[in-house]
């Protein structure tokens, strides 16, 4: 049953993850990647993280898309000029994404011999413990967390206030 | 790949995708219903964006404003502060007044985040 359910999600993580770089229209990339991160979610109930899952579909599927809705309606998609790149563009492009290639092979071979859950205890990702362990053992970097939101509030504010000034 | 144990609780998940399933079954069924029953008369005038309103000037894909893209990057951030509440008020009654002072900590700093944001007038639609 749950081998099932993930070949089910893994498929339906892979065909939308290709169906974002493959569609012509921006908007439905950032759709497709919305299903993508759902299956994703689901991949994470699967392994028993349900909090990483909720915060995966809250933040991710709901939030930060929100941000690539928006960025893509900035660019201006009046004028489609993205067909007509330069030959050593494309090429380069080429020669990077097969170096990516290899190196996600190359670590994923050194992978196999991982034993993943084995050592592990399988409800660690549930969200009592996960709080007991936030709360007691990782105090500090929870407290700094909220520093470094405070330092993200204050960019995002100058950064907006000044193009909205000029 | 997985333990029997792991199977036990994703299982409890199924009402969940039971409910996700029937929320987007219901969206698509209705809109292939309507689809299918609907009468269809098109024309020029029908297939404009606002058929029954002002005259259309343009298209939709203006760039627009920044302002909308401060608000959702700091309702992004307010996002993620509340899910860190969630293991919090799940834990409420076994952390106590410790977990109680923590979590005012961390708040303190988002208010603080939040007194600027007032101030500097971030959120006003000027």
């Amino acid at each position: 049953m749950t081998v099932y359910l993930f070949y089910l999600l893994s498929f339906i993580a892979i065909l939308s993850a290709l169906m974002v770089v493959f569609s012509r229209n921006p908007v439905y990339s950032v759709l497709y990647l919305i299903v993508t991160f759902f299956a994703i979610a689901g991949h994470y109930v699967l392994l028993n993280a349900q909090f990483l899952a909720a915060v995966h579909v809250i933040v991710y599927a709901g939030a930060i898309m929100v941000l690539f809705l928006y960025v893509i309606m900035m660019l201006n998609l009046n004028t489609y000029n993205e067909m007509q790149k330069a030959n050593w563009l494309r090429f380069g492009a080429v020669v990077s994404g097969c170096l990516l290639m290899v190196v996600l092979v190359g670590s994923l071979k050194g992978a196999e011999t991982m034993q993943p859950g084995a050592v592990h205890d399988a409800n660690i990702g549930l969200v009592s413990n996960l709080g007991n362990v936030l709360f007691k053992e990782f105090l500090l970097p929870f407290e700094v967390s909220s520093l470094l939101f405070l330092a993200a509030m204050t960019g995002a504010v100058m950064l907006g206030k000044k193009s909205i000034r000029s | 790949m997985q333990a029997g144990a792991a199977a036990g609780s994703a299982i409890d998940y199924i009402p969940i995708a039971l409910m996700f399933i029937v929320a987007v079954g219901f969206v698509a069924g209705t809109m292939y219903v309507t689809h299918i029953l609907g009468p269809k008369r098109q024309t020029r005038i029908k297939q404009e964006s606002f058929e029954c309103g002002i005259e259309v000037q343009g298209n939709a894909r203006t760039p627009f404003s920044v302002k909308y893209f401060l608000i959702a990057i700091l309702f992004v951030l307010f996002d993620v502060e509340v899910i860190f509440m969630y293991p919090w008020a799940v834990n409420f009654k076994q952390l106590g007044v410790v977990g109680f002072v923590e979590m005012m900590t961390f708040l303190a700093f988002f208010l603080v985040g939040f007194y600027y944001i007032i101030k500097k007038g971030a959120l006003k639609w000027e």
